[in-house]
Formats: structure tokens, C-alpha cells, sequence
């Protein structure tokens, strides 16, 4: 037993992909612990690391450093204790609603007699009585990811974990769902000693979860622990509910810093290359004149999330964004439309490009883009050149994300225009012709 | 949802009459056994020896050989397949070389290792026996590589979250295989076996059909039935060695592919019901039918369910399946390095031989190519002239397409290799003889890959742009510039390059061949091929067998994948 009686622990926990210059750290000195009893939400924005730390914890991969201790002692290979509810279900297709539960047990060696009681029971619990032989093509979502959490229970874990298990699912029948989780949890009817769940969907946390832990990006750490003193069934409008909901979403949206903090640096400088947020220019668009149409040009973020239908993960991108060109300012868990961002809202079709062009030619990230272009002689250069300088700063992915955002962002401005064939950018004429000095240019390839 | 109670469920089949499916069962096995005494009563006696006997009655003996020449290269194939292909899968550095490796063997022309083949077993076996197993390996060869390929590719595609699922439950490797790997591959496995299979009729005809000069490679079968029929001129034997091949080949999709594809809907990975799923009427006949349902249940689902439980607990004492990395790593890089030597001390060998060619000898090999690439061209370009109007009317227009669609899927099993005797025996007398002959066997190999990728393309352009191109009253050109030519354009190609590998394959068997008693030949490299292979010449073979097999890859690699680029990137739909 361990000293502290946690049933996990993490310490010191990183995990790094990739080698050499491409090294990028998705998580790094992570600590958590979790006791009995617990039920605990991973909060955090896309690409934090969330869903990686659901592997390391149920063993499917080893971090790269630290340690993960389960019941004291530390975790090798897969935990025959934990199990995981994914996202996309993960039935097997081609079994029948009773078989995809049997199947865990099989693995266990439980003799076909007792796997056939055990299965329906289990289907019995979760209310699929009758859909036993059912295929799962055959079942909605919600059914679909009830037969999962049958699977779940089938192998009886102490940790369960849920790697967003309500987010391809309906509103409706997330709803039904989460409340039969809770019912089931709270009423000790299964031998699951506590919950571990990533979500990206804020009220969600709040609703479910007795704690949050609150990442950043960035490397992924833990940014906030808070608990959540509310008794179940939690009513969603609760003041106290909605003052939780509120002050995460002012934890996550942070406040807008001064502007050279804010705007970071270019690639291949000292200092963090500030990432642009992937989002939708109309969205953005969208989300500044709701905002101009609100009494003082300021509105509750987490307001904000029910008035649009848009979930927070997506939200607090587009204020990211609005911050980052300079439209809006957020602060206390508020955001405030500025002059600039009123001027972008009002303004004609022409006019909202001319703005929004000169705008991104402040950011460290695309002036150093556009110096790039001018460098070269023909004003142009290839994806992966760009891709590849990119990758000193961002891992793979996200330097593809980054550099799709970017010639999306300059396409719109029309400073930058692209030929998806020859896969070249390269610079509109008289797009970007004298403004800024050319920052450090990496060396040219020929 | 209102469920019958229990008791009535149970009680339900036992009153339910006898179906029709029954009958069909009933028929059928009778027919088999019927079939069956026929054969071992009748046969052995008039087939001896290489004599092709041509009386009607010797045709069911002869199918069978040659089937079982077919099924023996088929089992050998999956099950290389599922080694190959897993271990290409599972293990890092055996991937780097496997797959590679694949990719060389996948676009070689297959028929032109059948004479150094064969004249290396009739080296060290006897010939009855080299003939027998050339055969094979050369069927063998021609359908493992896509196999191998679909299962490959269907065990790095499974979705990650079934396969982190199967890990956290701790699926032992027989229950991975089973509940994971197998039903997700099941799909495309039966798909490429189809593929496989009608590839595997072209390279059996052909190694039935092929001659080497005075010595006697020919391989009794149905091949040699055909071949022997049309050297002797006789018609009627000719047509019934063709009807025997369309019913076999016909029988054979009806009782065994249809049937399997239908019951392979289950392993669709879709969470929805599908549209249209493959029918198949022997197959509703079987489930239909008490008697098989009895059977199936007595003699193949306890029995497997017995297995599969005693594998599950004989392999669960070994533990679950660890992560891909293999700790047999050194004996990977060991195994790699033995066989690269090997490969070096061959290849030394090969450039002795190669080395003593006179530059005469190069100089035939390389307008033998020249000319064997011409045909293959014009052969390519003669069919993309009639298949693309045709399959685009036939894929715009569904009414048609029903009709048409049995009619040419029954004209395109027939392997081309099979109907060569009978076109040699057309086109002998006309001007141009064998040239023609070889276009023309080409053409047939080619035409139909290009017919359905084109049909298939032409029906799936969207409605909506066919509505929109009518409503923009394009002209007749327009709208075959702005539409219908850039959506066929990746099937055009996709169909392009599976056809003119067909092309240099079919070069082999039809450059040179043996016609009432005489050889005729004509300019190319499938001529000199087999030129070399009656006259034991070694050298040239190897180097003309090379000079072929890259002439392939580079065409393949400069040309088609390119274009295959192309036309993936800017041209697909959707």
C-alpha cells in the first residue's frame, strides 16, 4: 500500500515526441493524484495532452520520463485495473451487442457459461435488455456508447477512465447518459473506485466531475485543481453552477496580456513562437458582431457558448484569435469588443480585409513568413520549406496546422496566395510590398 | 421494445416447415455426388501422358486438374499472405525490407519468370513433377502479392481505438486474430481472393498453353485442351472447351464468391446499414435452408467454437499481446544480412552470364522491347478508344447498366490466355498473322480492366453535376471536357495501369506458339523470351527476362505513378 493511500499517483511525468530539432514535448512534469472515491475531470484546450495522459495512465504507452505509481507500486505495461470508454465507441462492428461485452471477459479466461450470464446482466444494468443481439449498426449513439460502458464494467475496473465519451453523441442523448453515469457511480452499484475523464466541454466537467484539473498547451501541465463542492444532482442553473462554469472559462481564456507578450516571437527567435488559433474567418467574423450587438460591446464567455451553440473548446479559440489580432480584450472571465474589433464588425466586405491584412502583419509569425517570401527571387517558396522551418518550433502536426492556418488567414487578406498543385506560396503582388523590416531569415535553400 | 418471451422463441424453428433453400441444398448435393462418381469412374483411363485428349467427356477431368493446380496455388498464397503480411506489419525493421520487396515483386510481369522457372525444376525434378510445380508457383505468384498487400494494409489500418480496446482487455494473439484482425481484413481479403482467383485463370491458361520449341512442356488441362483443339482445327471441341471454362468460372462465382461476399457484409466497419449490400440468391437459399443450417451448426460452428475456446485458454497462458516492438530485433537484421549475401553472390553469378551476351543478343533485346512496347500501346490505345464511350454510356445510364452488366462481367471472366488458340486460328491466314494475334490478345487482356473502372467512374460522377452541366446547356464537347473526361480520369488510369501489366504479361504466350505442328513467331521480347527458353539458352533469357521486368517498373514508376498522382489529387471526387 502506498504511504499516501492514493490509488494513482503520476510524478514527474513527461512525454516527448520526436527526436533532435523536431523534439516536442506534449507533457511535461505532470503530477497528479488521485484517492478512492474520486471522480476527476481533464480540462484543457485541444492538443494538451489530454488524451495522451488517458494512455500513459492505463499503461497502453510508457511516458518517456517519471513515474506512474498505481496502488504504490509502479506501472508496468498495461493496467489489468483501469479501462477506458473511448470517443468512437470502439465496438467491434461485426459482434453482436452481447458478444462485444462477452469478448472482455473471454480475454480474462471466464468459461462460456458465466460469460453469457455476466453479459446479459451487464446489458440488464445499462438498460439494453433485448438489444443483446442486436449489431452495433444497428443502435444509436447513446445505445452505441452504453454497450461501451457495459464493456467497461464487464472486467469490473477500479479506475475507469473516459476519453470524452459524450462528444460524438446528441445533446439529447449525451444528457440521458451522463445522468445514468452519475446514477450508477453515485449509487456504488459498480466496483469502480474512482472516474478519470477528459472533456473538452466545460459545463460537462462542472456537471459530472468533484474535481478539475485544468490543463495548458505547450507544453501540457497542469494550469488549475479545483474542487467541485456541489452535491449531486447538480442543476445547471444553480448560481454557484454557473459561477464554477464561469471562472473556468475565465481560467482557460486567461486575460489579455500586454501586446509583446500577447504576440510572442518569430520562428527560430529566442522566446515562444505565439501558435495562431485554426479557426474560421466567417466564425470569427460571427462572434465579433454578436458581440457588437451586445449592451457595451462585452459579453460572459460562458454565456457566450450557449447563446452561439458552439462548444467551449471552438469558443475559446475564436477569442483567442480575437485577442491575438487585437479585436477584443478578455478579462475576469469577460469579453470587451474594442474600437478596432467595432470598426472590423461594421465594416464592408473590402474594408474587413484591408483591416484583418493589417492586422496579421503584426504577428512575429507572419512577419517573418512574409520576409521569407521577399527574400527569394521569385517571391515564392514550397510547403515543406516552410513546413519544415516551422518544425523547429512546433511538432508536425501543428506545424501543418499552423502553416494551413496561416495561408488561410493570408488567402483571406490577400496578402499571400497558394497553388495547392505545385503545393508553392507565395506573395500577392503589392500584398506585402514595404512594410516591416526583415527579421533573421532562416538560410535559404538554394 | 416488445420481445417475445423465452419459451416461444426457442420452439419457433422446430415448427417451421422445410424451404426452398432446402431444396437447392438437396439438389446440389446430389449433383455433386453424381458429379464426383462421373469423374472417378470415367476418366483416368483416356489421360495419360502430355496426349490432350479432345472428346467432350474428358472435360470434367480435365477441369478439375487444372482447378486443383488453382486451389493449391490459392492456399498457398493466403497462408504466405498472413505470415508475410503480419510480420511485415508487427515488426519494424522486417517492414523496411518486406515491404519495399513487395513493391517490386507487385509490378513485375509474373509471366515472364515462368520459363526460367520452369526450366530450373526441370533440372532437378522430373518434368511431369517441374511442370506440375512451375505451374503453381506461377499462379501462386500472380495472385499472392495483392493478397498480401490487402492484408498488410488492412493490419496498420485498423482504427486505433479498437486496437488500444483490444489491448486494454488483454486479447491474447488468437483472440486478436479472431475478433480484431481477421473480420476487419475479411472484406478485402474476399475482394482481392476474387481478383486473385480471375488473374490466377489467365496465368494457368498460359502456363497450360505454353511451348518451348521441340521439347514437350505442355501440361495437361484445360489450357492444353483449348490449345490443342484450335492447333487441330477442330471447332466443336474448341466450344466446348470454352463453355466448360465460362460454366466453371460462372459456378464458381455463383457458389463460392457471391455467396461469401454476401455473408461478408457483416464485417463492414460502417455504423450504418448499407445501401445496396452484394446479394446472392445461394446464399439466402443456404440460410434459408434447415438442412445446411443443421449441418453448418454440427459440423463447423461447435467444432470451431471448440477450437477457438481451447486456443483462447492455450494461449492466454502465454499473456497478452505485448507492444509492436520485437525483441527479435538482431535476428531480423542477422536474417537480412545472410539473404543480402546470398542475393550477392547470385547476383555476381548473373553478371557473369550476363557479361558473355554479344552485343548482337543486346541489340535484338532491346528492339524486341521497342516492339513489344508499340503493342502494348497501341493495344492500350485501341481499347481506351471503344471502353470510354461505351463505359460511359453504360455507368450515365442505370437501365442499360443493369442489362449490360452480367453480359460483359460473364465476357470478362474468360481469361484472355484461354481464347489466344482459337484468335491464332482466325487471324493465321491474314496479313499481319501472329502481330495482330499478339494486339489482339493484349486487347483482351486490357479492355475490360479499363471497362469497369470506367463504368464504375461514369456512375459515380454526382447527379447534381449532371443536372448542372444540362442546366449551363453545355455543348456535347463541353460537357465531355468540363465533366465526364476529369471524373473518369482516375479510373482511365487506375484502369491503365493494371491493363498494360496484363499487356507485357500476355507478350509472353503471345509472341511465339506452336500452330498446327508449326512455330511461328514474331518480333519482340516474349519471342525471344521463350525463343530462349526452347533453346536453353541461359544468358539471354536472364538478360531479356530483366531487361523486361525493368522495362515494366521504370514505365510504371516514370509514367503511371505520376499520373496515378495526379489523378488522386486534382480529380477525385469527394
Amino acid at each position: 500500500m502506498s504511504d499516501h493511500g492514493y490509488l494513482l499517483e503520476l510524478r514527474n511525468v513527461s512525454q516527448v515526441y520526436g527526436s533532435g530539432d523536431q523534439r516536442f514535448t506534449a507533457i511535461k512534469d505532470f503530477h497528479l493524484n488521485m484517492s478512492e472515491g474520486e471522480f476527476v475531470a481533464l480540462l484543457g484546450p485541444t492538443g494538451c495532452g489530454k488524451s495522451t495522459l488517458l494512455r500513459l495512465i492505463s499503461g497502453l504507452q510508457a511516458p518517456t520520463s517519471g513515474q506512474i505509481i498505481y496502488r504504490g507500486r509502479p506501472l508496468a505495461g498495461v493496467n489489468p485495473n483501469a479501462t477506458i470508454v473511448f470517443q468512437t465507441f470502439a465496438l467491434f462492428p461485426w459482434l453482436t451487442v452481447q458478444e462485444n461485452v462477452e469478448v472482455a471477459l473471454k480475454a480474462r479466461g471466464v468459461p462460456a457459461k458465466l460469460r453469457a450470464t455476466r453479459g446479459l446482466d451487464l446489458l440488464d444494468r445499462v438498460g439494453l435488455d433485448g438489444f443483446e443481439n442486436a449489431y452495433p449498426r444497428e443502435l444509436s449513439g447513446g445505445m452505441l456508447q452504453k454497450v461501451g460502458f457495459a464493456r467497461a464494467m464487464a472486467v469490473e475496473p477500479e479506475l475507469l477512465c473516459l476519453d470524452e465519451p459524450f462528444s460524438a453523441l446528441d445533446v439529447l442523448s449525451a444528457e440521458a447518459l451522463r445522468g445514468d453515469l452519475l446514477e450508477l457511480w453515485t449509487s456504488g452499484k459498480i466496483p469502480t473506485r474512482a472516474i478519470l475523464m477528459v472533456t473538452h466541454n466545460i459545463e460537462e466537467a462542472v456537471f459530472m466531475a468533484d474535481r478539475i484539473v485544468v490543463m495548458e498547451k505547450d507544453p501540457g501541465r497542469v494550469m488549475m485543481d479545483l474542487k467541485v463542492n456541489l452535491s449531486h444532482p447538480r442543476l445547471r442553473k444553480n448560481p454557484q453552477f454557473l459561477e464554477l462554469v464561469d471562472k473556468v472559462y475565465a481560467i482557460l481564456a486567461g486575460h489579455t496580456q500586454p501586446e509583446h507578450v500577447e504576440l510572442g516571437t518569430a520562428p527560430g527567435e529566442p522566446g515562444r513562437t505565439r501558435a495562431l488559433p485554426h479557426i474560421n474567418i466567417d466564425d470569427l467574423s460571427g462572434l465579433l458582431e454578436h458581440l457588437d450587438n451586445m449592451p457595451n460591446n462585452r459579453a460572459d464567455i460562458y454565456a457566450l457558448a450557449q447563446e452561439l451553440q458552439v462548444n467551449s473548446d471552438e469558443l475559446l479559440r475564436l477569442i483567442e484569435a480575437a485577442e491575438l489580432l487585437g479585436f477584443a480584450t478578455v478579462a475576469y472571465g469577460d469579453i470587451t469588443l474594442n474600437p478596432l474589433g467595432e470598426t472590423f464588425s461594421e465594416a464592408s466586405i473590402r474594408a474587413r480585409k484591408e483591416i484583418f491584412a493589417t492586422r496579421i502583419r503584426r504577428l512575429p509569425l507572419f512577419k517573418w513568413l512574409l520576409a521569407m517570401l521577399r527574400a527569394t527571387d521569385k517571391k515564392q517558396l514550397e510547403w515543406d520549406v516552410i513546413q519544415k522551418a516551422l518544425e523547429l518550433e512546433f511538432h508536425e502536426e501543428e506545424a501543418e496546422r499552423q502553416l494551413d492556418t496561416a495561408i488561410d488567414w493570408g488567402r483571406y487578406s490577400e496578402l499571400l496566395a497558394y497553388d495547392d498543385t505545385s503545393q508553392v506560396l507565395f506573395l500577392e503582388p503589392g500584398g506585402a510590398m514595404g512594410f516591416g523590416k526583415a527579421p533573421a531569415v532562416p538560410s535559404n535553400p538554394q | 421494445m416488445s420481445q417475445p418471451p423465452l419459451l416461444f422463441r426457442i420452439a419457433q424453428p422446430l415448427l417451421r416447415p422445410l424451404t426452398w433453400g432446402d431444396g437447392v441444398v438437396f439438389i446440389g448435393l446430389g449433383l455433386l455426388l453424381y458429379l464426383c462418381i462421373r469423374v472417378g469412374l470415367g476418366a483416368p483411363a483416356v489421360i495419360q501422358g502430355p496426349e490432350i485428349n479432345l472428346s467432350p467427356s474428358a472435360l470434367p477431368y480435365y477441369i478439375i486438374i487444372s482447378m486443383r493446380r488453382m486451389a493449391t496455388a490459392y492456399v498457398l498464397s493466403l497462408l504466405f499472405s498472413l505470415v508475410y503480411g503480419t510480420l511485415a506489419a508487427n515488426h519494424r525493421p522486417a517492414e523496411k525490407i518486406l515491404l519495399p520487396l513487395l513493391d517490386v515483386l507487385q509490378s513485375v510481369p509474373i509471366l515472364s519468370f515462368l520459363p526460367v522457372v520452369l526450366l530450373s525444376l526441370a533440372a532437378v525434378l522430373p518434368l511431369t513433377l517441374a511442370l506440375e510445380l512451375s505451374s503453381i508457383i506461377l499462379i501462386f505468384t500472380s495472385q499472392v502479392w495483392n493478397l498480401t498487400f490487402a492484408w498488410y494494409q488492412s493490419l496498420t489500418t485498423i482504427p486505433r481505438d479498437l486496437q488500444r480496446t483490444s489491448i486494454i482487455l488483454g486479447f491474447n494473439p488468437w483472440l486478436r486474430f479472431k475478433t480484431l484482425e481477421l473480420p476487419f481484413a475479411a472484406i478485402t481479403l474476399i475482394w482481392n481472393s476474387m481478383a486473385s482467383w480471375a488473374g490466377g485463370w489467365f496465368f494457368l491458361m498460359a502456363s497450360e498453353i505454353f511451348v518451348a520449341g521441340e521439347r514437350n512442356f505442355r501440361l495437361p488441362g484445360l489450357g492444353a485442351y483449348l490449345a490443342e483443339a484450335a492447333s487441330r482445327g477442330n471447332l466443336p471441341a474448341l466450344a466446348w472447351g470454352l463453355g466448360a471454362l465460362i460454366i466453371t468460372i460462372v459456378v464458381l462465382d455463383q457458389f463460392i464468391w457471391r455467396p461469401l461476399l454476401a455473408w461478408s457484409d457483416r464485417f463492414k466497419l460502417q455504423s450504418v446499414e448499407s445501401e445496396n449490400p452484394t446479394t446472392s440468391w445461394f446464399y439466402d437459399a443456404l440460410r434459408s435452408s434447415r438442412l445446411f443450417t443443421w449441418f453448418s451448426r454440427h459440423l463447423i460452428f461447435y467444432p470451431w467454437q471448440r477450437l477457438d475456446e481451447r486456443l483462447t485458454r492455450l494461449l492466454s497462458t502465454l499473456g497478452p499481446v505485448r507492444s509492436r516492438k520485437s525483441r527479435l530485433q538482431w535476428l531480423w537484421y542477422a536474417l537480412a544480412g545472410a539473404a543480402a549475401l546470398v542475393l550477392l553472390y547470385e547476383a555476381y553469378g548473373a553478371g557473369q552470364m550476363l557479361l558473355g551476351l554479344s552485343l548482337a543478343q543486346w541489340r535484338s533485346i532491346v528492339t524486341g522491347l521497342l516492339a513489344t512496347f508499340i503493342r502494348v500501346f497501341v493495344a492500350l490505345l485501341i481499347a481506351l478508344a471503344w471502353t470510354i464511350p461505351v463505359g460511359v454510356a453504360i455507368g450515365t445510364n442505370p437501365r442499360l447498366a443493369n442489362w449490360l452488366q452480367p453480359l460483359v462481367q460473364v465476357t470478362a471472366s474468360v481469361p484472355a490466355t484461354a481464347l489466344f488458340p482459337a484468335l491464332v486460328l482466325i487471324v493465321v491466314g491474314l496479313p499481319g498473322g501472329l502481330n495482330l494475334a499478339a494486339i489482339l490478345l493484349m486487347l483482351l487482356g486490357t479492355q475490360w480492366y479499363l471497362l469497369f473502372n470506367i463504368i464504375a467512374g461514369a456512375s459515380a460522377i454526382p447527379q447534381d453535376l449532371k443536372f448542372t452541366t444540362s442546366l449551363l446547356q453545355l455543348g456535347r464537347w463541353e460537357r465531355w471536357r468540363t465533366l465526364i473526361l476529369p471524373a473518369i480520369f482516375p479510373f482511365v488510369i487506375t484502369g491503365s495501369i493494371t491493363a498494360t501489366g496484363g499487356a507485357w504479361n500476355a507478350s509472353i504466350v503471345a509472341e511465339y506458339t506452336q500452330f498446327g505442328g508449326k512455330i511461328i513467331h514474331t518480333t519482340g521480347v516474349g519471342a525471344i523470351i521463350a525463343q530462349a527458353t526452347a533453346a536453353g539458352d541461359y544468358p539471354l533469357l536472364l538478360a531479356a527476362t530483366l531487361a523486361l521486368i525493368l522495362t515494366v517498373s521504370t514505365t510504371n514508376r516514370l509514367l503511371w505513378r505520376r499520373l496515378y498522382r495526379l489523378a488522386e489529387e486534382r480529380y477525385r471526387m469527394g
